[in-house]
């Protein structure tokens, strides 16, 4: 079944398509979490941990092009990281005209860094895994039910109200011109609201008329086996072993 | 406002991870009798409204867009838990497919949007509620208040988040004065927005909103829908109350300048945590030089702190908007 939010995944068939979605989550929030524990400074095993998944980048096939227009949703920390130099405190240290402190400098660095890698695994995960593959996988994790529910209604709805608002701004901008004041805007999406509220209502009755009773089918997320597991789990410890052999060889040159 | 990931240490993420699902948890089973009433399609397409609300550009004045967060106005749409969950999907999604907001600081983002943000909104607005007259149209300013309030508490729950595991070293006091005034601007602009969108749907079926489900049932007697109007004075009476709670915030900072600082000094280990090169600017401590009693210029401070990003933002998003409009006559 093609799925409005599958225009996130961009299907190439490769070996980390075919992963099931619970492998993929879990590597991923581990792999992020082992690049978040990596102190600062350790600037050889944050690259090497950047490596790893852009090597995982790569064994998607995915378009480098895309990936990267992706990566853009982080620009609004990429300011915060900037700023830090300035707002920081601790000892200062002149960078061109410009006095700044050092553990601000080193953590903005650190922070964007460590950031931009968590984007990018974040990205691989969406681009590689549908929705629906996505909310079987959270299902198999033993996320509540209830909860699994309301997303699998928000992604299967979402496209359509976004659409739905979309359809009314040209339509208001058709008839006012381009400046329209807050009512007008506001209006439409209050009216949204009370549309998007009806249609829930609707859902439910006609589910009920299909014989809900309080249980959404299991979206038959097949288990993973253990190779695939470790397959997945093969980033994550990885990135570990990275951190670990970093800090080993940290430790014997002093 | 979405926290990225490395911004919090990672003992610090697992326990804000523990503690939002422990909340989640809770909203859950709160919200479970009128999950299983409505369904759980109800729910999943307010998340989804939402989310597709949040993109929307909406002009507040001034030649400014701003953006809707949606705590407030989703807890005063379907109550306090639901809305927390609904805004936890939204946040879950965006992480996961969107690559917005750290997977690691999905449990801090989930604690200060869709449990502080959204509580705050609604207790505020419950708190407003009662000091207006009992009827559906109050149920605008109220949920305003509300979103007014919930942006700058959910900043101040981060900064608080931040003085535990943050990563950087920056003054808390500081942190906190800039995360406050900048968010209280926000809060502003996401009054506006709710005000105006809440005005929309009790306009037009006030029964639907949550949070007036105890009033009478409205324009039954004069008939016509309500219209809410939000003008000048809207904008100036969400300005005048921007600055007064920065000055009071920055007031509350400069009687005792730094709290974590002081402590850091009392516990013994205020080595590092001196002559930072912002002492020498106008603004440090939060004491406006020239102006001899503390109190009121730590006041004066504040406004300023939330005066100066107004008017960067105002003309930042006045340059954008000039381009916009400039590349919208030229691709015409």
């Amino acid at each position: 079944m093609a799925h409005p939010v599958d225009g996130l995944l961009i299907p190439t068939g490769s070996a980390v398509h075919r992963l099931p979605a619970q492998t993929k989550i879990v590597a991923v929030v581990l792999v992020v979490a082992t690049v978040v524990l990596t102190p600062a400074r350790s600037w050889g095993v944050l690259a090497a941990q950047g490596a790893l998944v852009v090597a995982v980048v790569a064994a998607s096939r995915l378009p480098a092009a895309a990936v990267l227009r992706r990566l853009g949703v982080e620009a609004p920390f990429v300011v915060f990281a900037l700023l830090m130099p300035f707002v920081a405190a601790g000892p200062t240290t002149r960078l061109g005209p410009v006095t700044v402190s050092q553990a601000g400098l080193l953590g903005g660095a650190t922070l964007l860094v460590k950031a931009t890698v968590g984007v990018l695994a974040a990205v691989v995960l969406a681009a590689t895994t549908g929705a629906r593959e996505l909310l079987a996988g959270l299902e198999r994790l033993h996320l509540p039910a209830v909860l699994v529910a309301i997303l699998s209604f928000m992604l299967r709805y979402v496209v359509v109200i976004a659409e739905e608002l979309g359809r009314a701004r040209v339509a208001r901008e058709a008839r006012g011109g381009r400046r329209a004041g807050l009512a007008a805007v506001a209006g439409g999406v209050g009216a949204r609201f009370v549309r998007t509220y009806e249609r829930g209502e609707r859902v439910q009755q006609a589910m009920l008329a299909r014989g809900y009773a309080g249980r959404m089918p299991v979206l038959a997320g097949g288990a993973a086996t253990a190779a695939q597991w470790a397959s997945a789990l093969s980033l994550p410890a990885a990135a570990l072993l990275v951190l670990l052999v970093g800090r080993l060889l940290v430790g014997v040159g002093g | 406002m979405h926290v990225p990931d490395g911004f919090l240490d990672v003992p610090t993420s697992v326990a804000t991870g523990v503690a939002a699902v422990a909340m989640v948890g809770t909203a859950l089973r709160r919200a479970e009798r009128e999950i299983t009433e409505t369904g759980p399609a109800l729910p999943g397409l307010t998340a989804a409204f939402v989310f597709a609300a949040q993109m929307v550009n909406f002009p507040v004045g001034a030649g400014t867009s701003g953006h809707l967060l949606g705590g407030a106005l989703a807890a005063a749409l379907v109550g306090p838990w639901t809305a927390t969950v609904v805004i936890t999907s939204v946040l879950l999604v965006q992480a996961l497919l969107f690559a917005d907001g750290g997977l690691t600081a999905l449990g801090t983002n989930v604690i200060t949007m869709a449990v502080v943000g959204v509580v705050v909104g609604y207790l505020v607005a419950r708190l407003a509620l009662r000091f207006l007259p009992p009827r559906a149209r109050s149920l605008v300013p109220a949920t305003a208040l509300g979103g007014l309030v919930s942006v700058p508490a959910a900043a101040l729950a981060f900064t608080g988040l931040y003085a535990i595991g943050g990563t950087v070293d920056i003054p808390i006091g500081r942190l906190a004065t800039a995360m406050v005034g900048w968010h209280a601007v926000i809060g502003v602009g996401e009054a506006l927005i709710t005000a105006a969108v809440l005005g929309a749907v009790v306009a037009t079926r006030p029964d639907l909103v949550h949070l007036g489900r105890h009033l009478q049932p409205a324009g039954s007697p004069a008939g016509g829908p309500t219209r809410v109007r939000l003008g000048r004075r809207g904008l100036a009476i969400g300005g005048a109350v921007t600055l007064a709670v920065a000055s009071a915030v920055s007031l509350a900072a400069s009687t005792h300048p730094d709290g974590l600082e002081y402590i850091a000094t009392s516990l013994g280990f205020a080595g590092a945590a001196s002559g930072s090169p912002a002492d020498r600017s106008p603004l440090a401590n939060y004491v406006v030089h020239g102006l001899a009693n503390p109190w009121v210029s730590g006041a004066a401070a504040g406004m300023v702190g939330a005066v100066v990003p107004v008017v960067v933002g105002l003309l930042l998003t006045f340059l954008a908007q000039r381009r916009r409009g400039r590349a919208a006559r030229a691709a015409e």
